[in-house]
């Protein structure tokens, strides 16, 4: 099954026609990812990329049912873009681009909070590289190429250190069911949490990796979730060891600012609530593969 | 991005917030004429850096003649004040912020922040003013009071009310507080700023409420729509080397130990850094160069680790995606020759066209140490680092 995307979930990329939107539209076309347009105001009823252009995500979503979309919208822009996705009936959107200020991302977040949630579109980032289900569909900026379809369910923060373990992974020959980038920024779409909930709920999911950093609450907030409601054993690594107190390491959320934002800390209350430790990030795979070998 | 107290000061006396009388001094002169100008006899000369705690490394002076505002001005100027908050580093005080001294009653504590957990503003505040809201939370946690205002509709006044008595407020200084809280929402909203702190908020002798010490940060993000906010920021405050990272495009952060790093993507920076130091090594920085970095931005980034005299070693560590393996190595390649690379060189490379930039490598005949995963790449950093200590010290 996968979570959130498939290989007939119908794709829209708002800020098509843009440089980046274009590449990244192209590269997920050529992964097979079902894109059926994008969205440009002002550019609608013209073709890219031999697509439809849309003004509106409205128009997409009723002339040609788009259900998921992708954000390259420059930052000043984006949360409009992701509201107007939410209100249009999009049921699934990731915002890629980098640079949202954080009370425009609290706006959007009381903005979906005013649908009923089963209407609520899910959206993750800003600020990650996407979602991918390995084989069926890709909706983000991630090498296509080095993920395997399988049982492991990953959520990250991180883009790159995503694509590590995929890679450590497929060297063993374990596969991934869905991959979810929720994003480097303080305030995010989606936190490890709500992503947890959709993998304990999918039947292809065997296993979940989460792979956290310091900074923020959500690591453990998921760990502790999973305790009480989940049944799939859960694998985490914590990057960020070495980071120092009070400085921001490159993503904007990334910074340890109070008690139990720690890599140290959070690896601690994480054992304590039952999740297995990838000790070291290049120990990701193997840790991954002793979880999956238990469940046998 | 933080500014200065006297910065904060004036931006929140233009949103109706009461400070004491005070002005920005460079010399020992300028100081005593902004005291002479505010009248009185009793002055507060502050130095101006980017921490708080500067009352504990001395930075904060009370002086009861214009002599004193002199001496103190004097002792404060382009000195390096080191507080717990700056590391041992410290940070120079180049100016000074000379106050007219307040009749101090009672010291309250009072601050916004963005609550990560709720996503919304919060607003903090306490009767026990003075010490350090960190301080506070572990001795009298019951001493403080939070309450978080819904993004919809904003600060209520009821809310306000509330956070007042709770600081414990009479009834008639309400008027006062109602007014200098709403302020400094309307301050956070309106420049986009993550935290606003004011400790101590004071009660006078003759019942006015006045900010004493303020603190702002602001959002990053939001400069492109702030540029008065982004006029304020001070470089002088800032790691000259993140300064300039900063400047190209490139994510820098300076460290203690001793082995260079460039990496793509933060995460993947912070794990490779952890990588190193399980491998019994220090990474001496965290630098991103980001997606799509060209041959320029890897040889500024290899400029700017090696900036660092410490660093024995370098471990570049890229896994293309946007990027290309090629690229990288073309970049890694030029980078090395232009800036006569002395200390050793591990590279790992992974993801997009991998093989191809491999073979840039090798054929390149530079003494280029190559890895092919993660944990092999730390090793031989570490292995290439204690090597050239042995050698130092032969």
């Amino acid at each position: 099954m996968a979570i959130f995307i498939n290989e007939t979930t119908k794709i829209i990329v708002q800020g098509f026609t843009g440089k980046i939107g274009t590449f990244h539209a192209q590269d997920m076309i050529n992964y097979g990812s079902n894109v059926v347009g994008g969205v440009t105001p002002g550019k609608g009823g013209q073709k890219h990329l031999d697509r439809p252009i849309f003004n509106t995500v409205k128009e997409a979503v009723e002339q040609a049912g788009a259900e998921a979309s992708i954000i390259f919208v420059p930052p000043a822009f984006a949360a409009d873009s992701i509201m107007e996705a939410a209100d249009a009936g999009i049921k699934y959107c990731v915002a890629i681009t980098d640079g949202i200020p954080t009370q425009d991302m609290m706006q959007v977040k009381n903005f979906l909070r005013r649908f009923p949630k089963e209407e609520r579109m899910v959206l993750t980032g800003p600020n990650c590289a996407g979602t991918i289900s390995p084989e069926r569909s890709m909706l983000g900026i991630m090498p296509g190429h080095i993920y395997m379809r399988g049982n492991v369910g990953v959520v990250g923060r991180s883009g790159t250190l995503g694509y590590e373990a995929a890679d450590q992974m497929k060297r063993l020959g374990i596969g991934i069911s869905t991959s979810v980038g929720i994003g480097g920024d303080p305030i995010n779409g989606s936190s490890h949490r709500d992503i947890f909930e959709k993998f304990e709920q999918d039947d292809e999911t065997k296993v979940i990796l989460m792979i956290g950093e310091i900074g923020g609450p959500q690591e453990v907030d998921a760990g502790m979730f999973a305790k009480e409601n989940m049944k799939k054993p859960v694998v985490a690594y914590i990057a960020g060891l070495t980071a120092p107190e009070g400085r921001r390491m490159g993503h904007a959320g990334a910074i340890i600012s109070s008690a139990g934002e720690s890599a140290a800390e959070k690896v601690a209350m994480l054992r304590d609530l039952g999740v297995t430790i990838s000790p070291t990030p290049s120990a990701m795979g193997e840790t991954v593969a002793k979880v999956l070998a238990g469940l046998k | 991005m933080d500014i200065h107290e006297y910065q904060a000061k004036e931006l929140l006396s233009g949103y109706g917030v009461k400070i004491a009388e005070g002005g920005i001094a460079h010399t020992p002169d300028e100081a005593v004429q902004r005291a002479r100008e505010i009248g009185g006899n009793i002055w507060v000369v502050k130095a101006q850096i980017h921490s708080g705690a500067r009352g504990k490394a001395g930075g904060i002076k009370v002086c009861k003649t214009l002599d004193e505002v002199n001496t103190a001005t004097k002792e404060l100027l382009h000195k390096i004040l080191v507080t717990h908050q700056t590391g041992a580093a410290g940070k120079l005080c180049d100016k000074v912020y000379v106050e007219a001294g307040t009749d101090i009653k009672k010291e309250l504590y009072f601050c916004f922040l963005v609550d990560r957990i709720s996503e919304r503003i919060v607003m903090v505040g306490s009767s026990e003013g003075g010490m350090e809201i960190e301080e506070l939370a572990e001795t009298n946690p019951d001493a403080i009071k939070k309450i978080y205002i819904e993004p919809a509709v904003g600060l209520l006044d009821y809310q306000v009310r509330e956070m007042a008595f709770e600081m414990g407020l009479e009834s008639g200084l309400m008027s006062h507080a109602v007014k200098t809280i709403k302020g400094c929402y309307r301050a956070l909203r309106d420049l986009d700023a993550n935290m606003l702190e004011i400790n101590p908020l004071v009660i006078t002798g003759s019942n006015e409420l006045i900010t004493l010490d303020a603190k702002m940060g602001f959002d990053e993000n939001a400069l492109f729509r702030r540029a008065k906010i982004a006029d304020l920021r001070d470089k002088t405050q800032e790691d000259p080397r993140e300064v300039e990272a900063g400047d190209h495009g490139l994510s820098y952060v300076g460290l203690d130990g001793d082995i260079g790093c460039m990496i793509n993507g933060a995460g993947l920076a912070m794990a490779t850094m952890d990588m190193i130091k399980l491998a019994g090594g220090e990474p001496a920085n965290f630098l991103d160069v980001g997606g799509g970095a060209s041959a320029e931005r890897t040889e500024q980034a290899f400029r700017l680790v090696l900036a660092d005299a410490n660093v024995k070693a370098m471990l570049v560590n890229i896994f293309a995606g946007i990027n290309r393996c090629d690229w990288i190595a073309q970049g890694v390649v030029q980078a090395v020759k232009n800036v006569d690379l002395k200390i050793p060189l591990i590279v790992r490379l992974a993801g997009t066209n991998v093989d191809e930039g491999r073979r840039i490598i090798a054929e390149s005949g530079l003494p280029i140490i190559t890895a092919e995963t993660l944990a092999e790449a730390a090793e031989k950093a570490v292995a290439a680092r204690n090597q050239v200590v042995a050698n130092q010290g032969a």
